[in-house]
Parts: structure tokens; C-alpha cells; sequence
């Protein structure tokens, strides 16, 4: 498995991504955003966390338009595996290869705190380590995560079974007490058409040592390097 | 030539900010606001001096970076 983890100015995950893919035996590259392509054989992109270009004019809208996305895009349309995480879904909205967009919380807070999450499928090649419906302690910081399409959009992305993560109590309940951040049907992670580019709010990067508090996030880099 | 671009979300989207100002008005005491919607303007001067080279460009801005068309509008106003 080849990924590469695309920096943009105000990236500030990336060496955070770069471990957990290097500890579940991935080939890890960085990759600048001003880069026009890819290195040869990159089975995975990574967009990771951060504030690209400071937030300015939205989350996400800057990055979301930089020369290497083109690259990220051909990658995407050849069934390439892309992975956007937390800034890097806001990227991943704004460049149009993910339907919506991530609007400030509705509790207008930053949230930042360990969080559960229900696991919506597990045939996808993100989450082939876990099981269907299988809860998962990950961390949330975010300010603008709050997930809102319209409803015909919406209704498409559940009608084909596109939502890959909800915020959910520990039980895997759906209800409104975990939807932190105020999302539309509590969607903390959605996939595209194909289901080789996925997007999602929460952190798995931040737990993949005992050390630091907890593994459950190892499974989708495990997942990422077995489907590659 | 100048231009201005207003970017307004569109109705029936949640704006938490706008909300959070119409509480703040209505703690100051300013009284007759009913509601506020927050959004954005950007002062654009442009190196052409015909209207519909202008028009386009400003288009083109609005459509792909200026609004995010999935939330917001746009209105766009040429100086004359």
C-alpha cells in the first residue's frame, strides 16, 4: 500500500495520519500542494486535518481549489482511494468530490473530546477490520462539522447506503444527546459513489496507542493497507 | 471598474451565527429586530471596462469559489 498525504499551508494532522498509515505497513509519502500529480503507484490519498489557508472564506474552499486536487480528482475517478479527514472532509466538500458541506456547530462551540461512533458498514475498504454496527471510540475537534445537504441529496446518499459513520452513544444509539454537532441524520462520515473516497469529521488517527488512550482507530488504516 | 458580490445563505439553512447575533441584539436592547442573517460581501475591482467581460468573470468568481451554491446565494452589482 502507497499513500500519499497531501500538506496544505495550515495542514497540522499530517504527521499524525503518517504514523497510523506507517504503523499499519503502509509506504508514506508527503505530497506539497502546489504538487500537480501524485507519486507513481499511490493507491491511497490522504487529506488530513488542520486549518488550510486559516479557514478563510470557508472551511476548506481554498484547499479544496489547490493545483493538486486535480490530481486528487483523476485519482478518485480511476477508483483511486482517497481519505479526507475532519479539514480534509471540509476539502473534500468543497472540491465537489463529496456531496454538501460542513456547517458551523450548532452549539456554535469548537468540540474537542473523545467520542463514539457507529460503525454503518463494514464492506467498504475503509472498515473491513471492524464490524457492522460496531461502536468505535474516536476523538471529535472541530468547530465547523456540522453535516447539511438538501434533501433530495441527503435522501440519495442514504438511499444508497453512503453513510459510512453516525455520532451515537455507547449503546450505538442514534440519538440526539451524541449528535454533538448538530449533523443532518447524525452523519459523521460519508462515502462517495463509488465508495472509494471517503470522508469523515472525527479523528481515527488519534487513537492507535494504548499509550495515548485507546485503539479502536487502527481498524481503518489496517482496513486501507489489506484492501490495497 | 467595481464591483460587489453579496453572499447570503440560502433560506431555509440553519445560520447558528445569525441566530447568536439576534440574541445578542435583543440583550443590548435594540429593539424592532425581528431576525439576522449573516453573510458575506467582497469589493471587487476589475481590469476590464466591458460590462459583459466583467459580468462573466464575476459569474465565474461567484460559481466557483466566491459562494458555495449548496448553501448560499450570490448577488452581484456593477458600479457604474
Amino acid at each position: 500500500m502507497k499513500a500519499a498525504v497531501i500538506v496544505f499551508p495550515g495542514s497540522n494532522r499530517e504527521g499524525d495520519v503518517l504514523r497510523a498509515l506507517r504503523q499499519a505497513g503502509a509506504e508514506v509519502h508527503t505530497v506539497w500542494h502546489a504538487e500537480t500529480e501524485l507519486p507513481a503507484g499511490t493507491d491511497l490519498a490522504v487529506l488530513p486535518g488542520g486549518f488550510s489557508y486559516g479557514d478563510y472564506l470557508r472551511c476548506g474552499a481554498i484547499a479544496g481549489r489547490a493545483a493538486v486536487m486535480g490530481a486528487v480528482r483523476a485519482h478518485a475517478a480511476r477508483g483511486g482511494l482517497v481519505l479526507g479527514i475532519c479539514n480534509g472532509f471540509q476539502i473534500l466538500c468543497e472540491s465537489g468530490l463529496l456531496p454538501g458541506i460542513l456547517m458551523r456547530n450548532a452549539n456554535l462551540r469548537f468540540l474537542c473530546h473523545r467520542q463514539k461512533l457507529r460503525v454503518e458498514r463494514n464492506d467498504t475498504a475503509f472498515t473491513r477490520a471492524y464490524a457492522k454496527d460496531q461502536v468505535i471510540d474516536v476523538c471529535v475537534a472541530h468547530g465547523e462539522g456540522n453535516y447539511f445537504a438538501d434533501e433530495e441529496t441527503l435522501r440519495r446518499i442514504e438511499g444508497e447506503g453512503r453513510v459510512a459513520f453516525r455520532y451515537a452513544n455507547a449503546a450505538g444509539g442514534i440519538v440526539a444527546d451524541a449528535n454533538v454537532n448538530g449533523s443532518l441524520n447524525a452523519i459523521a462520515g460519508i462515502y462517495s459513489e463509488g465508495l472509494n473516497v471517503l470522508g469523515m469529521m472525527p479523528h481515527p488517527e488519534n487513537l492507535i496507542d494504548d499509550l495515548v488512550g485507546g485503539t479502536d482507530g487502527r481498524g481503518l488504516f489496517e482496513s486501507l493497507v489489506r484492501a490495497a | 471598474m467595481r464591483a460587489r458580490v453579496t453572499v447570503t445563505l440560502k433560506s431555509g439553512v440553519l445560520d447558528p451565527q445569525g441566530k447568536a447575533i439576534e440574541g445578542a441584539l435583543r440583550s443590548l436592547g435594540v429593539e424592532g429586530v425581528a431576525s439576522v442573517r449573516q453573510g458575506k460581501v467582497f469589493d471587487v475591482e476589475l481590469d476590464t471596462g466591458d460590462q459583459a467581460r466583467a459580468e462573466a468573470a464575476l459569474k465565474a468568481a461567484c460559481e466557483r469559489l466566491l459562494a458555495n451554491t449548496v448553501i448560499e446565494n450570490y448577488r452581484v452589482e456593477i458600479a457604474s
